[in-house]
This record gives structure tokens, C-alpha cells and sequence, in this order.
């Protein structure tokens, strides 16, 4: 299962690296949004700085959206997604290495968008490790839903539209915590942003769990 | 059973375990050591529509068959059926000694499917797909460069990415996926479409290696002159319901 998984998630990045989808389409739209936001929010500086944590979840969530839609586009092309059926690889070790490239696209756009918000919303940071560790499971909490619900969306001709009204609703607790958590290192006080951490935690891991189990099945009826 | 040549690459590989059936040579299924594919009134579904409408089939081991018969007859969904990917919904069916009613997945990694699809990566390389498919089914290193050089993909082609490729080409990358895995059971959805008069040798050629090292062929062609001498026996697919030609 291991080595599937890092099989799998070495080709999606190996894929991403020569086809350059995140770097060219889903970094500038996640920059973007940055820059509406604060061009919307700009008369009030206060009110900004408040929305920030809010705001860089719900850019990461969308941008993150277009990255899962990518990583099943790419199986429904020119029969992969039989071609992955017959490999004999292990459907819980593709769907680990899935959740490790998406992850691994997440956490490179949340950097990105961590340097926008400083530059942009110049907000203070108190809690450099509770912010790290926010983005460690909130981004392994959103690759492991999104993956999980993305194979469901995969086989269908509305995939592109029904993944997001799939996934958001369910990403809901992760976004309220990662952002109460983000409230609590950027200016607030840090302890109180653990038990939201814990809460993502305990997410993360049942969608990895569910995942492990639950997408060979799904990828069969898909 | 028959020998199996380790050293040539389109042979099976050699797991002790691959098709194993009961020591008498006859499985608790009824189906002999010999026989690869046993099908007895095989009802496939696509959505409601019978693909397969009660197919009657048994295939031996090393044996190239052509399925032969018009659009819509269901030799695709045939192919695929004895691939794993499609539900038998009713009747006997067993390929490689494993009953597909039960386990298809057991059976996909034994199998070797050349679609009409690629099942390749465009922005990957060539190198990159056949290595990623090989390893995908454990296949060893010199395997996956001994085919890549057998279907003429070891030069400057190994660098480029597949989405630039001929038809030609992509369906060389194709098969050299498919014979480094060492199949038992070859399955090809028109294998010669696309390739030039020294491609459809090539792939005539691999066929009868496969069968000489033990593997079972079963393709599907309109190209009933060359396949026709290729093959050992001719089963003619109509309306979901096959027929064994004499």
C-alpha cells in the first residue's frame, strides 16, 4: 500500500510538474482572490485584518477545489481510470498517494497565499506553530475529503459542478476551525486555537480511514 | 501445465501461484488446468442492454483466438468482460481459474487489456508511462527497458511527451505497458489499428512469443486476413451470443 502510494502520488506530481496547471491557472485565481478581498474590504482596514484568517481559508478552499478537480481530470482521460483499475495497484495506496500530492499542492498554494496575506493584509502573527500546525491538518482534513469525494464525482459528466457542491458543505467544520484557529495565532491568543486543531484532527483522520476502505469500492462503481 | 519460458519477455510471469487450480488438473469449478476461460450462459449488462446475452465460451491455454463479428456484437465488452471491468450479472464465468461472480479483481492483475484507449498520461513521457504502468505491477526494471526497446521506444521517443505521439506511437507505448506486466492472459481490442505494416508484423510477432512462452492471446480485429492466420481458433460474436467457428 505504501509503495502504491508513493507511486501514485510521484506520477501526480511528476504530472503537475511538466503540465504546470497549479502554477499557471490555480496560484494567479488564488492570488486573485486575495486581491478582491482586499480591495473589497480596503475602506476598512479594521475589518480586514479581523476577516484575514476567514478569508485566506475560503481562498485556499477554492483554489484547492480546482487542484482536486485536476488530480481525477486526469484519470478520465483517454481510459487511465481502467488503465488504474487493471494495475493492480492498491485502491487505498491510490488513494494515499493522491492525498499526498493534493497535499502537497495544498501546502505550496498556502505558502503562497501566507506571503499575499502578509504583503496585502499586514496582519500580526502570535502563534507561529499553532499557525503551522493549522495548515498541517486542515490541508490533510480537505485532500482527504476532496479525494474521497472526488472519485465519487469522477465518473459522472457534471463532475465539475458537483465536486464543490459535494465537498463544501462537508468541508464546513474544517473551515470553521482552521479559521478559529487562524484567529488565535494572528493576533489572538494561541491556546485557544488547540482544540480546533484537535477538532481537524479528528476529521483528517476519519476521511483517512473512510478512504482507505471506502475507494476501492467507490472507484469500482464510479 | 506447461513450461513457461522465464526468459522471454512477453511470457507470463512466473508466479508460482498465478492460475493454480486443484492438483488433478481440474478445478472445483469443472474447468480443467488447461482451460483459461470458461464462460457458460455469460449475461453482461451495459445500463439494461445485454452485451453479453448468454455467451457459451471455453478457451485453452497458449492458444490465439480472433473474436470476429460486426459494430455492436460485443466483442469489446467481451474483452472487458474477461478483463474484470465488467460485472457478469449471470451464468458461469471463470478466467485464469477465478470466478468472476465472485472476485473480478483478483484476475485484473494477470490480465493484460490493449483498448481502443491508451490508458496513458499525456504530459508524461514515454519513458515515464511505461515505467509508471510496470512498476505499477511489479514488473522488473530490465523488463520494462527490454520492452521499450522491443517496440523501438529506447531512442530520442523515450524523452517525449506521449500527447505529442502519433496514433502509431501511442499504441506502441500502449504495448509496451502491456508486455512488460508479462500477462497470462493477453486481451487486444484491435491491436493493429493505428500502426504501419512493420508495427502490425511486430505485434503479430509478440503474439506467437507470448503463446510459445505460455501465455493465452484473444483479440478482437476487422483486419480478418491478417488475424486470421494469426489465430488458432475464430469465435464469431452476434447479438451478445458467441459462436465457435468450425
Amino acid at each position: 500500500m505504501i509503495h502504491d502510494a508513493f507511486l501514485v502520488a510521484g506520477k501526480d506530481l511528476r504530472l503537475e510538474w511538466r503540465s504546470r496547471v497549479a502554477l499557471n491557472q490555480v496560484a494567479p485565481f488564488a492570488l486573485l482572490v486575495l486581491v478582491l478581498f482586499a480591495f473589497a474590504l480596503d475602506p476598512d482596514r479594521g475589518l480586514l485584518e479581523k476577516a484575514t484568517p476567514g478569508l485566506y481559508w475560503v481562498a485556499v478552499l477554492f483554489s484547492g477545489l480546482l487542484a482536486l478537480q485536476r488530480s481525477f481530470s486526469i484519470e478520465s482521460a483517454d481510459g487511465n481510470r481502467d488503465a488504474l483499475r487493471l494495475s493492480g495497484l492498491d485502491p487505498a495506496g491510490i488513494f494515499l498517494g493522491k492525498v499526498m500530492a493534493v497535499g502537497v499542492q495544498l501546502l505550496a498554494l498556502e505558502i503562497l497565499l501566507g506571503i499575499g496575506v502578509a504583503v496585502l493584509y499586514t496582519t500580526p502573527i502570535t502563534g507561529w506553530i499553532l499557525l503551522l500546525v493549522t495548515a498541517m491538518v486542515a490541508t490533510v482534513a480537505i485532500a482527504a475529503a476532496g479525494t474521497l469525494y472526488g472519485v465519487v464525482a469522477a465518473g459522472l459528466r457534471v463532475r465539475e459542478t458537483l465536486l464543490p457542491l459535494l465537498l463544501l458543505p462537508v468541508l464546513a467544520p474544517v473551515l470553521i476551525g482552521s479559521t478559529r484557529a487562524f484567529e488565535a495565532a494572528l493576533g489572538g491568543t494561541p491556546s485557544e486555537g488547540w482544540p480546533w486543531v484537535g477538532l481537524m484532527g479528528v476529521i483528517a483522520v476519519l476521511y483517512i480511514v473512510a478512504g482507505v476502505f471506502g475507494f476501492g469500492p467507490l472507484m469500482e462503481e464510479s | 501445465m506447461d513450461a513457461v519460458d522465464p526468459n522471454s519477455f512477453s511470457g507470463p510471469s512466473a508466479d508460482p501461484s498465478a492460475g493454480a487450480l486443484s492438483g488433478d488438473g481440474v478445478s472445483g469449478d469443472g474447468v480443467t488446468e488447461q482451460r483459461v476461460v470458461h464462460l457458460r450462459g455469460a449475461v453482461a449488462l451495459l445500463g439494461r442492454f445485454p452485451a453479453l446475452a448468454g455467451v457459451d465460451l471455453d478457451i485453452n491455454r497458449r492458444r490465439i483466438v480472433l473474436l470476429r463479428g460486426p459494430n455492436g456484437a460485443g466483442k469489446t465488452t467481451l474483452l472487458r468482460t474477461l478483463a474484470g471491468l465488467v460485472h457478469v450479472s449471470e451464468g458461469e464465468a471463470v478466467v485464469l481459474g477465478v470466478d468472476l461472480l465472485t472476485d473480478r479483481r483478483s484476475v485484473r492483475q494477470r490480465v493484460g487489456l490493449l483498448a481502443h484507449t491508451t490508458g496513458l498520461y499525456d504530459e508524461l513521457t514515454v519513458a515515464d508511462n511505461v515505467s509508471f504502468w510496470s512498476r505499477a505491477a511489479r514488473a522488473d526494471r530490465s523488463d520494462v527497458d527490454a520492452a521499450m526497446a522491443r517496440l523501438g521506444l529506447d531512442g530520442r521517443l523515450r524523452t517525449v511527451p506521449v500527447g505529442r505521439l502519433s496514433a502509431g506511437q501511442r499504441r506502441r507505448t500502449s504495448l509496451a505497458c502491456l508486455i512488460a506486466r508479462r500477462p497470462e492472459l493477453w486481451l487486444l481490442d484491435e491491436p493493429h489499428a493505428g500502426l504501419d505494416q512493420e508495427g502490425r508484423d511486430l505485434v503479430d510477432q509478440l503474439l506467437r512469443e507470448a503463446t510459445d512462452a505460455g501465455a493465452t492471446v484473444i483479440l478482437s480485429s476487422h483486419e480478418l486476413d491478417r488475424s486470421l492466420q494469426l489465430a488458432d481458433e475464430v469465435v464469431t460474436l452476434s447479438g451478445g451470443v458467441a459462436t465457435r467457428d468450425s
